[in-house]
């Protein structure tokens, strides 16, 4: 399939071709400007697809909106909103609740108990830009959990956040596999990719360059090689 | 003799009442404009009703409902220029600020009698009658239950506008909603108190109520009260320093913001 964001000239994604197997956890790798965001944003129906087929849950893309969760950088988000962390969990329950709807009580207790699977209870009451960067990670994952659903995308989730919140990430989606849920991840953390993914994709320029985990980690070594050459040869230049 | 002894005039009476409403509706959209950073909306919208005025001045139509006519057109415009980003919301509200406020006075140029334009457009909360009051208040009523009823959908579309559309909400139309409601509210209040009072009262308590809270509900409750107190204190003042009544209630706006502002550098500096 192809992908463009509107008004550029050039497709951010071409030919690319990808097939994910219900509950398993599928990692998207590739340089910065690859294509990964472009690839998790026309998934969960956020860019359209330009020329291709895509399905997604076995229907087309947007038709099943509620058993999608998408956790974007950090940075597209506004922290500085004057809501507080349970609330932000809360909008989770949102495509469940609909329209001139009331939270319930039942709404809250799952938001109280996925804030407590990700170990962010007492500081339910926030606000969220009062957060660390691992926390507000948190936080999204929570939301996901409290939105119960069924394919999950998440944009980075493991960059520059501490231990704690690698962990707990971690547990999560491994749990969240077990639950037969499906997990795309995109990521630079290749022993992550060996060690916790069933399956990979190498995305370089908007095109797919290797598939399996065991192609993309050499692809990755590849690739982290010419950079690291490319650097000392600047340096010393 | 007591303070209030002022508001025994009618005149006075209706200035607090107008002050009222407007007030609670300018806060209440403002807090919006003021968190998702277009407070350079309230501005244009305030002009580009020119062209619907005097439309509605040469037609002898009802000149309160050119105006509005010409604010939701703006904030329509707006909308659709700026849909998916293609241009950024400030340009497409300074293209539109200029194209409908050109058209105005390129219409007005072939009006004889400018005064009474003039004064729509600049309005004055001493001179309040009855039926403004009354139709303001049926457009605040239905801007008000609008914001309450698409409460969680306006607030979610303000700080992650992504999750929103992935759960199926289009936060393009509700921006175009957000707009609709900003240009009824501003609009009308301008009939009411003029542009310079509306401008302040859209951004200013919002804006110092932001400071304050951090919860939107009451951000916007914080905002309400001192929109209505700022337009309360702001009356008396003119009516005992005999100054304009507009201007005293921007300042005491501004004094609340100021006092706001001081308080928080203190308290990150301890």
């Amino acid at each position: 399939m192809h992908a463009r964001y509107a008004g550029a000239a050039h497709l951010a994604l071409s030919g690319v071709s990808l097939r994910v197997r219900w509950g398993t956890c599928f990692a998207l790798v590739g340089p910065n400007g690859a294509g990964k965001s472009t690839l998790l944003k026309v998934i969960a129906g956020l860019l359209p697809v330009q020329a291709g087929d895509l399905r997604v849950l076995g229907h087309e893309v947007g038709a099943c909106r509620a058993a999608i969760a998408y956790l974007p950088q950090r940075s597209e988000i506004d922290w500085s909103f004057p809501i507080s962390v349970r609330r932000l969990v809360l909008s989770g329950r949102y495509p469940h609740l609909g329209w001139l709807r009331l939270p319930s009580r039942e709404d809250w207790r799952v938001v109280d108990a996925a804030l407590d699977q990700v170990g962010l209870r007492d500081l339910a009451e926030r606000q969220i830009g009062e957060l660390s960067g691992g926390q507000q990670q948190r936080v999204l994952l929570a939301r996901a959990l409290a939105q119960d659903a069924t394919l999950l995308l998440l944009d980075e989730p493991l960059n520059a956040v501490d231990v704690t919140t690698q962990r707990i990430i971690s547990e999560v989606l491994h749990a969240l596999v077990q639950r037969g849920k499906t997990v795309i991840v995109a990521t630079h953390d290749l022993d992550r990719v060996q060690r916790e993914f069933d399956d990979a994709l190498f995305l370089s320029e908007g095109r797919v360059v290797a598939v399996g985990v065991h192609s993309v980690r050499e692809r990755t070594l590849q690739w982290m090689h010419a950079a690291n050459a490319f650097d000392v040869s600047h340096e010393r230049a | 003799m007591s303070v209030l002894e002022p508001f025994q005039y009618a005149f006075m009476r209706s200035a607090a009442l107008a002050g009222l409403v407007v007030g609670v509706t300018c806060a209440l959209v403002g807090t919006y404009v003021v968190l998702r950073r277009m407070a350079f909306i309230s501005d244009a919208l305030a002009h580009t009703v020119l062209p619907g005025l005097v439309i509605a001045y040469l037609n002898r139509w009802s000149m309160t409902l050119g105006a509005l006519v010409a604010g939701v057109i703006t904030a329509l415009g707006i909308g659709w220029l700026s849909r998916r980003r293609e241009l950024r919301e400030d340009t497409a509200i300074g293209i539109m600020f200029t194209a409908m406020f050109a058209l105005g006075i390129l219409l007005m140029s072939g009006v004889r009698t400018y005064r009474d334009l003039a004064h729509m457009l600049f309005g004055n909360i001493l001179g309040v009658t009855q039926a403004q009051l009354l139709l303001f208040s049926a457009v605040a009523v239905g801007v008000i239950v609008a914001l309450m009823a698409l409460h969680k959908e306006l607030e979610l579309t303000s700080f992650d506008p992504l999750h929103a559309q992935v759960i199926g909400i289009n936060a393009d139309r509700l921006r175009y909603v957000l707009l609709v409601l900003v240009a009824l509210a501003v609009v009308g209040a301008v009939q009411l108190v003029g542009v310079v009072l509306t401008s302040a009262l859209l951004i200013v308590p919002p804006a110092t109520a932001a400071l304050l809270a951090k919860r939107l509900p009451l951000v916007m409750l914080l905002a309400v009260l001192i929109a209505v107190s700022s337009t309360w204190v702001g009356l008396l003042l003119s009516y005992y320093y005999d100054v304009a009544s507009g201007a005293a209630i921007v300042l005491v706006c501004i004094v609340c913001f100021g006092v706001a502002w001081g308080w928080r550098q203190i308290r990150r500096a301890v």
